[in-house]
């Protein structure tokens, strides 16, 4: 079968790549764009690793084709920082050691941010029901609660 | 100072970026091969046939490989090579993998494994423990320690019996591989706890020396023991591959198939027969511990002698008799697990404490306070002297701190009037054992270069897996040059620097590699000493290494002149360090010597609530004391503590691993085994520091803090017990895993209604 030609935008960069038919929008970061900030967890959508935004809703990149992102705007973890300036997600999860092996922070933080982004005073309950779908086996979650709320008071008062 | 503070861990930028490579974002050559295993579908069978036709052409299919297409070692075991990479004609779990796809895609490589036409002959499977103590299926003769005679006729005697389930490790990086063939050499990439380990597996499948091998390990996404020999079977295949193709050779599990393939915690059934007085101290206590280590023998034995090495826990036992049983069965092949069978070991014993205060009507804190180590009282049923009984204040502090006896009364008062949501709290102590059981791998290397311009190169035989090891041996080695942390450049673990090293496991990695690196850094310091006392001449001990600069007499120079000026007069700045612990030896067979060089101590208050119409049920608040010395760095260890803590409970709550009648895992994705998630995150979780130097000359005063904190979960499990007793007049006897549905069943049959 010959390969799909898409275009689309990421992080803001408009981008073309070609993919199978059955490729997920993971497979064609990861293994075509070369954004390898999007982990495979568990490629069931239960883990959240592979977490990116589809046109500012939270989707796993692992349950959507890689043809579904035509004419669409994905963002990912590549995308977050300005340049070199942290965003605020980015910087509490690192003051307050909310990652440890760090192979689910960048689906915490893609996830994070689509929850402050629709709704910048979270409560604590919001932030855990938000972010059930990320599984992090080292911290226990405590800093990463603690890191959302910190970074949502950072810019509320930005 | 660089160590005792709370520097980030060194990937922490890498991390929240998505920049931190892990073996399967490292950019591959383009004729790179992707390898599955086609894996057993019985349990315990011979194969009659195996017919690959379909899988050979399978699309984008390259080769396929069978036990007979390996040129030297067919074998992956991490101990007495049992453990073949191929099936070699019958099968000995669901799961075992019988050949090797390599395809050019990952998901070719997959689908392709699914093509085989396999037909089995089956034989009798030996699927639990009780199938296997009928069988008498075990890997050596029961383990029996002995300490004193004990007997039946005590003033109060209570028997009975734990059932322990096992845990998925669950890291969220799949095991993964890649190898690069070189010339002669071959080049492997791999997520692994163990790279030595590696380096000589793939060695003794290639046929060639160990010096053929580099080994270069990163960063793992998370191991917990799961990736001390667990990766030994991707690797080899990659590397076995890669030599037969010429081509760079890529693996990585799939979620499913990680779970299926690889080994877990072990479960165990503890059986326990306990003599004690009025107050409940104990005089008397047989524990018969029958653990399920699978099909081949990996690390089980090690792992069942420290569930006999943590069968007292913090108390003192007069007279004990600990028998082990080490089972073999057709499962999956039990391994490493953060507390490496010492959880288990210590969750009978607290369940002993428990059942004893239930059954004299007396809070458990009171049981635990007449049995804990004391004057008179401080000889372990291994005959090591428990030196700094750390316990009983830090119990009695965190009774305090957690406001327990007040918050006991009022859980009493809301279950008196709530008939269907019910409170329990429990408090409980971890004492662990710090040191490898088996006394040579207590050793570690270190290599570190100073450049000319005073930059600094460090190499360990350690590997980072999360847990923040590279960041604290940077730390000693800033500190010893009184250098900034970013001063140090961390470096991936690689046999070809560091060699002959030891699993990071065990709870060691600061402790070794961090002397290791102390060792190292202070030998290039001692010359760099040496050299400025002769040049600006100065007595050695006017020389200092602080904030950034060298002290040379009243004279601050920047240490990168100070480093150009010794390269440029021929000084040596390049050292290796080595370590190995002091004071231990032990024999196992005898259960006698001093195995631990000292012991980590955490105390735990866990309150929860469960619902008895469904079983359902909430960590409400926990308190946590716990120990790590002087701690080098305390944002790290209080994260080492809430997430072993987590994980701890997870063990004994939620997770589940559930095996059907034909020895098939039927919980192998997230979406069937649960770890626990944000909303299981205790509400309130108070966690802190214990201050106390170690007694033993640690790396700063430190101590471990890997593995201690995942026992202080069983805090969460006892608190389970204690709600659900609340019910009725009978012990709950709760087993692990406390499902809701195990908690509603034992809800049920406390209140007389068993089902």
């Amino acid at each position: 079968m010959s390969k799909l030609h898409v275009t689309t935008t990421i992080n803001g960069d408009s981008r073309e790549f070609l993919c199978e038919p059955e490729d997920t929008l993971l497979d064609a970061l990861r293994n075509t764009l070369g954004l390898t900030g999007a982990k495979e967890g568990c490629a069931t959508g239960d883990c959240g690793a592979c977490s990116v935004t589809v046109n500012g809703r939270l989707v796993c990149s692992c349950l959507m084709l890689a043809a579904e992102a035509e004419g669409q705007e994905i963002d990912t973890i590549e995308g977050m920082a300005d340049h070199d300036k942290l965003h605020p997600l980015q910087k509490h999860f690192l003051e307050g050691a909310a990652l440890q092996c760090g192979i689910c922070t960048p689906g915490f933080l893609v996830a994070a941010k689509a929850l402050l982004d629709k709704n910048p005073d979270p409560t604590e309950t919001e932030i855990r029901y938000h972010l059930a779908g990320n599984l992090c086996r080292c911290t226990g979650y405590d800093k990463i609660i603690r890191a959302v709320q910190n970074a949502a008071a950072e810019m509320r008062g930005a | 100072m660089s160590v005792a503070k709370p520097n980030p861990h060194d990937s922490g930028p890498k991390h929240v970026s998505g920049q931190a490579i892990y073996v399967d974002d490292i950019p591959m050559p383009s004729n790179t091969v992707h390898l599955a295993f086609g894996l057993s579908e019985r349990a315990r069978a011979k194969i009659t046939k195996l017919d690959l036709s379909a899988v050979r052409t399978a699309q984008g299919v390259i080769d396929v490989l069978t036990a007979d297409d390996l040129p030297f070692a067919n074998d992956v075991s991490p101990s007495v090579h049992d453990e073949p990479l191929l099936a070699t004609g019958e099968v000995f779990y669901h799961g075992q993998p019988m050949f090797l796809v390599v395809a050019d895609s990952h998901l070719n490589a997959r689908k392709a494994a699914r093509l085989a036409e396999v037909d089995y002959d089956d034989l009798p499977a030996l699927l639990t423990i009780e199938d296997a103590i009928a069988a008498d299926s075990k890997f050596e003769e029961p383990v029996i320690w002995q300490v004193g005679e004990p007997y039946d006729d005590a003033p109060h005697t209570l028997s009975g019996s734990i059932d322990i389930g096992g845990q998925e490790h669950f890291y969220l990086e799949g095991q993964a591989a890649a190898a690069i063939p070189r010339e002669d050499d071959m080049i492997v990439h791999s997520s692994t706890q163990h790279p030595t380990e590696i380096q000589h597996k793939v060695a003794e499948a290639l046929g060639t020396p160990f010096n053929a091998v580099r080994v270069e390990t990163r960063r793992m996404g998370g191991g917990f023991g799961g990736k001390e020999s667990q990766g030994n079977a991707l690797a080899v295949a990659c590397a076995i591959v890669a030599r037969r193709l010429n081509r760079p050779a890529k693996m990585r599990y799939d979620r499913d198939d990680d779970m299926i393939i690889t080994g877990k915690r072990h479960d165990f059934r503890i059986d326990y027969a306990v003599g004690f007085d009025d107050t409940g101290r104990i005089d008397s206590l047989t524990f018969d511990q029958f653990t399920r280590c699978g099909w081949a023998q990996d690390l089980s034995l090690a792992i069942a002698d420290r569930a006999m090495l943590h069968a007292d826990n913090a108390y003192f036992l007069p007279n004990v008799r600990i028998t082990s049983h080490r089972l073999k069965t057709n499962t999956v092949s039990n391994t490493a697990y953060r507390g490496f069978g010492g959880p288990q070991g210590m969750l009978a014993m607290e369940r002993v404490i428990d059942h004893i205060a239930h059954y004299l009507g007396i809070d458990p804190w009171e049981v635990r306070k007449s049995n804990f180590y004391g004057k008179g009282r401080d000889k372990t049923p291994y005959h090591q002297t428990v030196e700094d009984n750390l316990a009983p204040e830090m119990m009695a502090a965190l009774a305090s701190r957690s406001d327990y006896w007040a918050r006991k009364a009022e859980i009493a008062e809301f279950n008196a009037q709530s008939p269907i949501l019910k409170k329990g709290i429990a408090m409980t102590p971890v004492k662990f054992g710090i040191s490898f059981t088996l006394t040579h791998l207590n050793q570690a290397g270190a290599l570190v270069h100073v450049y000319a311009d005073g930059s600094i190169h460090l190499n360990h035989g350690g590997t980072e897996m999360g847990q923040g090891l590279f960041t604290k041996v940077a730390q000693v080695a800033a500190e010893v040059f009184g250098q900034p942390l970013d001063a140090v450049k961390i470096t991936a673990t690689d046999t070809g620097k560091v060699p002959n090293t030891s699993a990071t496991a065990a709870s060691s990695g600061s402790d070794l590699n961090g002397m290791a690196c102390k060792n190292a850094c202070e030998k290039i310091r001692d010359r760099l000493v040496a050299f400025a006392a002769e040049r600006w001449q100065v007595t050695p001990d006017a020389i200092r290494f602080t904030d950034g600069i060298v002290e040379i007499g009243d004279q601050p120079i920047p240490f990168g002149e100070l480093t150009k000026a010794a390269y440029e007069n021929r000084v040596q700045l390049s050292a290796t360090g080595f370590y190995k612990t002091p004071k231990i030896e032990w024999n196992r067979r005898a259960g006698r010597g001093r195995p631990f060089f000292y012991f980590a101590y955490g105390a735990a208050a866990t309150e929860v609530i469960i619902d008895t119409l469904t079983g359902e049920n909430r960590i409400l608040r926990t308190d946590i004391l716990h120990d790590v010395g002087k701690s080098l760095n305390p944002a790290i260890d209080i994260g080492q503590i809430e997430g072993g803590y987590v994980q701890g409970a997870g063990w004994l709550t939620t997770e589940e691993l559930v095996f059907d009648d034909k020895g098939r895992l039927r919980t192998h994705a997230p979406s069937t085994y649960k770890i626990p998630a944000c909303a299981d995150r205790p509400k309130i979780f108070n966690v802190a520091l214990y201050n106390n130097e170690n007694r033993e000359d640690t790396i700063y005063r430190s101590k471990a803090v890997g593995e201690p904190p995942f026992m202080l979960g069983i805090s969460a499990f006892l608190a389970l017990s204690d709600a659900i007793a609340s019910c009725g007049e009978a012990y709950p006897a709760l087993n692990a895993p406390a499902t809701a549905e195990t908690i509603l069943r034992t809800v049920d049959r406390v209140k007389g209604q068993p089902w």
